[in-house]
């Protein structure tokens, strides 16, 4: 490792410049001052360094020394990672806290993982065994749930000569190859590369979020990426919250980049406590916790979604489904511009660098569906659900856009249903997904081949609800047809009972897709056999008034078992009271 | 530190509320200078930037008299600090910390940084405990819990003084111990470019209502430097958290107004001619508000806790104007303040379609106010909104051709703005205000009700009056 001195000649907010620098690298770390702030070499000229510093400046002085190792920013990579918490550059905040107490202080480094808790390594392969890049050497059980694969880091290759069994700390190395080389649980990667992989594969399976909006309506497959816009109190962070608790994923990496600091103490507090859906264990146990908030700071919010993303893909290797959950993107921009503005570069569009598009697309591209390195063979995703914070909730501005461009599902929430508390606020009339299409064999082969067509009707229906409201205060609703006022009818119950879906419900919070289909089928059959009732011409009154209706009210609060015969035997009521 | 401190001769450039020092050794970012003017006079200043031995300082009270000639800069290698006491309860500062009431200056018993240190996230702990407002439309619907920190969204000539007042007065805390040592509830009042009227408003409240024993506050009035309002809501928190956080009170801080402070640093953002984003204010605005706003909160093992309620008013009545946009992406919801309910004469004149409170799950329901008061407070947001929109009906098609369903919301609309939200002087207890939600909620049939639970509706919906 090389050493390159040199000394600060100009501190502006986060940005620091030190002359000396000859030989240091674009992208590579530096200690900063007497204190020793981390710091990451984002411009070189002649032998100035300019450093975006990931801690707090104040209190820096001119000619104090700067420390560069030439080693890039790295995340550190292991058993220990999941129910942890770290910060934008991956320090462990219990850590922090144990050094520091309440408040961070500056300059304090702290490993990642611990390095001193033994680990239970169970080889895979043995003696004599070629290895490459990817390949599983052991497993450890990290959480109660996760078996934490152990890989052989990218770029190495060769003979097993010795491989142990037993506890060891992360730093012990489990597998001798020859030419002396060793492997141990932890590897480290440079945050801002994406992780090697053998090909990308089509989303075609449905990321199960349990939300009815989503899953039915607007649907985003695994492996892919929805982006979550809306002004303040539309509920990003409980969309992001929710998707984090209920949706069917291996691993959630959650980042909370640049936001509120009482919400990441309501993950912390509720995680533990709160049991996956799926399998029953602490949600805990699956989840890795990003956090940044708004006022640590500028320059670890902007690393963080790069220490997330890497944690996320470093899973991924493992072959398993992570979902990453970025709250908010725009922070992260943010945090972008505020660097870019103090490196004086030219602005373009609201100030933000002509580059936002761009790192903004490379950071969301690293999402996807691949195949593993290594063997045995595998697959992983990682799905990006990313919350955007546009100012005044216009979403015609620059991050916004720039997350469009490459984004497959856009779920915008709406100010005028957050303030009639109409949550999930996501506006049905500008939401859509891409990945529709790709998913219909997967909803014919898991839910039903009717859904497709039912989805298709609701939104139909949606649609002309809209229409004819306008109408209706042109003209008054009385001078609508009746077919027309049990369209608005039912345009009205789709809303209030499948769209709306209650997150503080125990029953409701999460709804499985098939309970989804089936509430679907019962409100539209309540349509359909209406209609055709008043063609035979029943009264208006006598469709809404009957008892089937006010029932579909209470189907999000019934209980998932028993559901399905429920409904056949609501169908059957229907066409039994109409039909004869 | 530094022993020695060091002085300079070299101001080589004034331009605005800055001065440019050159040939500066050692200086640090953040750290406090005077400023020596050939009268003698000394002017308080901070480094805000430093260039290849040139210092960038912003200067307190103002550049006026200083001149590169004869004025001279001392560094003094602190960072900007205040002195704390318990001794400062009850008494009054200026916008940087000097006394103003006539008093002695106080002896501090710990010197803090003004900026404070962000709170580690895993050393939070979770607002969980309900605070009665008294006022109906924050207790029953937009819940205000302790740790929070919740602003007023005002417009210029609406209350929001006389409602921050009240808030105050009434403002009580289950758990809070009185006025005696830990859990004792005290104030921090912060007030930036604030007119002589209001601060004298503010001051004969706290004396009418008793509170201003347990009361500290920072006053920068219109008139005084706008670069000083830059540190008083720093000031104000410090002495918040000392309060909170090494003495165990229960601090309620108010700043107003939150729009002065903004127009400061935006004035020193153009000053340091750094790029301008929305309406001018700098781009790291999100940032600089997050530091103020998320030292409210509570701390895992302290008694005290610190709530905020900022006020801020709106230019124009616009809730997309930055100010209110970016505070309101970092605060915990918001209380809006409405122009034409004021001129409707309901009081207070709160708009709650697009009030919030985040975190009021977590400080409802049995065993903190009643088992009900989620369901009913959604049930009176849906029938809200919907009477709402029959209002906006009868512009276009008249009354009459409303059907008799929307009539009836046409009417809960009404009523509820007359006896839920308007409450002239009142201190209501939540379940009083609950009840006159239920009465209200009453006057619809009960085929409509979406968000409430069956068995609530059976225990208390009573024929509408």
């Amino acid at each position: 490792m090389y050493e390159i001195k040199g000394k600060i000649c100009e501190i502006s907010g986060s940005t620091v410049i030190a002359k000396g620098m000859v030989g240091a690298g674009m992208h590579t770390t530096a200690l900063v001052g007497n204190d020793g702030l981390l710091g990451e070499v984002i411009r070189i000229h002649g032998d100035r360094a300019t450093m975006q510093v990931y801690e707090d400046t104040t209190g820096l002085g001119l000619d104090e020394e700067v420390i560069s190792f030439g080693k890039p920013l790295m995340a550190e990579l292991g058993p220990g990672l999941l129910s942890g918490i770290f910060d934008g550059i991956q320090r462990p905040l219990e850590a922090l806290k144990a050094a520091s107490g309440n408040f961070i202080s500056r300059g304090i480094k702290r490993r990642a993982l611990d390095s001193s808790k033994k680990w239970d390594f169970v080889p895979k392969l043995k003696k004599g065994d070629t290895v490459s890049s990817g390949d599983i050497i052991g497993e450890v059980q990290e959480t109660e749930r996760i078996v934490h694969r152990i890989m052989v880091p990218p770029g190495i290759t060769g003979t097993i000569e010795e491989i142990k069994e037993g506890s060891y700390t992360i730093d012990e190395p489990v597998t001798l190859l020859d030419g002396g080389r060793s492997i141990s649980m932890c590897q480290e990667w440079p945050v801002r590369r994406p992780r090697p992989v053998n090909g990308r594969l089509n989303p075609d399976t449905l990321f199960v979020t349990g939300q009815r909006v989503f899953d039915t309506l607007f649907p985003v497959a695994v492996g892919g990426m929805a982006i979550v816009p809306g002004g303040f109190g539309t509920g990003k962070t409980v969309v992001e919250q929710s998707l984090a608790k209920f949706s069917k994923a291996d691993i959630i990496v959650y980042i909370g980049c640049g936001e509120r600091g009482n919400e990441m103490t309501e993950v912390l507090t509720d995680f533990p406590k709160l049991l996956d859906p799926f399998t029953g264990q602490p949600l805990i146990c699956r989840t890795a916790l990003v956090v940044n908030t708004s006022n640590m700071p500028v320059a670890a919010r902007e690393a963080s979604i790069f220490t997330g993303i890497t944690i996320a893909e470093y899973y991924r290797d493992m072959g398993y489904g992570v979902a990453l959950m970025v709250d908010s993107i725009s922070r992260w921009a943010e945090a972008l511009r505020e660097i870019s503005s103090r490196l004086e570069e030219m602005p373009s569009e609201e100030g933000y660098p002509s580059y936002l598009g761009a790192r903004l697309a490379a950071f969301y591209e690293r999402g996807g569906r691949f195949t593993c390195q290594g063997s045995p063979e595998r697959t992983g995703s990682v799905t990006i659900i990313s919350a955007v914070s546009p100012p005044a909730g216009d979403l015609s501005e620059p991050v916004t856009q720039a997350s469009l461009r490459v984004s497959g599902a856009l779920w915008a929430l709406n100010t005028d249903l957050a303030y009639r508390r109409h949550f999930p606020a996501v506006d049905w009339n500008i939401s859509f997904s891409l990945y529709y299409e790709g998913l219909k064999g997967w909803f014919a082969r898991e839910v039903s081949e009717e859904l497709p067509s039912l989805k298709n009707e609701a939104v139909a229906v949606l649609q002309k609800e809209g229409e004819l409201k306008e109408i209706a205060q042109l003209v008054g609703i009385e001078a609508l047809q009746d077919s027309d006022r049990l369209t608005l009818e039912t345009g009205g119950i789709l809303r209030e009972v499948f769209l709306r879906q209650n997150v503080f419900s125990a029953t409701d919070a999460f709804c499985p897709i098939d309970k989804q289909f089936r509430m679907l089928k019962c409100i539209l059959s309540f349509y359909t056999v209406g209609l055709n009732a008043l063609k035979d011409g029943l009264s208006l009154d006598s469709v809404l008034s009957c008892p089937e209706k006010a029932s579909l009210f209470r189907m999000s609060e019934m209980p998932v078992e028993g559901f399905s015969e429920w409904a056949l035997g609501y169908i059957e009521s229907l066409k039994k009271r109409f039909c004869l | 530190m530094k022993l020695v401190t060091s002085e300079y001769r070299t101001i080589s450039r004034i331009s605005g509320p800055l001065l440019f020092l050159e040939r500066v050794r050692g200086g640090r970012v953040g750290e406090m200078a005077d400023v020596r003017l050939r009268s003698g006079e000394i002017k308080k200043g901070q480094v805000l930037q430093l260039m290849e031995g040139t210092a960038v300082i912003q200067v307190l009270e103002g550049t006026a008299g200083i001149d590169a000639e004869d004025s001279s800069v001392y560094l003094s290698g602190e960072v900007a600090k205040t002195g704390l006491s318990m001794d400062m309860l009850g008494r009054t500062f200026n916008g940087i910390g000097e006394p103003i009431d006539g008093l002695p200056p106080v002896i501090p018993e710990m010197r803090l940084d003004i900026n404070g240190l962000p709170i580690n996230p895993v050393a939070r702990e979770k607002p969980s405990h309900f605070i009665q407002t008294g006022i109906s439309a924050i207790d029953g619907l937009n819940t205000l819990v302790r740790g929070q920190k919740l602003p007023i969204f005002s417009g210029s000539g609406l209350p929001a003084n006389e409602l921050a007042l009240q808030i105050l007065t009434q403002a009580q805390a289950p758990g809070s111990t009185g006025d005696e040592g830990e859990g004792r509830f005290s104030i921090v009042f912060g007030a930036m470019g604030i007119t002589a009227r209001e601060a004298m408003f503010f001051r004969k409240g706290f004396e009418e209502s008793g509170a201003i024993g347990r009361t500290t506050t920072f006053i920068n009035l219109a008139d005084d430097p706008t670069i000083e309002r830059l540190f008083t809501p720093r000031i104000s928190l410090t002495m918040a958290e000392y309060l909170a956080f090494e003495k165990g009170h229960h601090v309620l801080v108010i700043l107003t107004d939150m729009t002065n402070y903004a127009d400061a640093l935006r004035e020193i953002g153009s000053a340091r001619e750094e790029i301008p984003g929305r309406r001018g204010y700098p781009g790291y605005m999100y940032t600089d508000l997050a530091t103020i706003y998320e030292r409210a909160g509570r701390i895992k093992g302290k008694k005290g806790s610190i709530t905020l309620i900022p006020i801020l008013t709106m230019p124009e009545d616009d809730i997309t104007h930055p100010v209110p946009d970016l505070s309101g992406y970092i605060t915990e919801g918001q209380v809006v303040l409405n122009r034409q309910m004021h001129r409707k004469g309901i009081y207070p004149p709160i708009d709650v379609l697009p009030c919030l409170s985040r975190l009021m799950n977590l400080g409802i329901g049995s065993g903190k106010t009643r088992e009900d008061h989620r369901g009913v407070a959604d049930q009176l947001y849906a029938f809200y909104a919907r009477g709402r929109d029959a209002r906006k009906l009868i512009a276009i098609i008249g009354e009459e051709g409303l059907s008799g369903l929307d009539k009836k919301y046409l009417r809960f609309a009404d009523e509820f703005e007359k006896r839920f939200v308007s409450q002239e002087g009142e201190d209501r207890s939540i379940s009083r205000t609950l009840d006159i939600g239920w009465k209200l909620l009453s006057m619809i049939p009960k085929t409509e009700f979406t968000r409430i639970k069956e068995e609530f509706i059976t225990g208390h919906y009573s024929r509408g009056d």
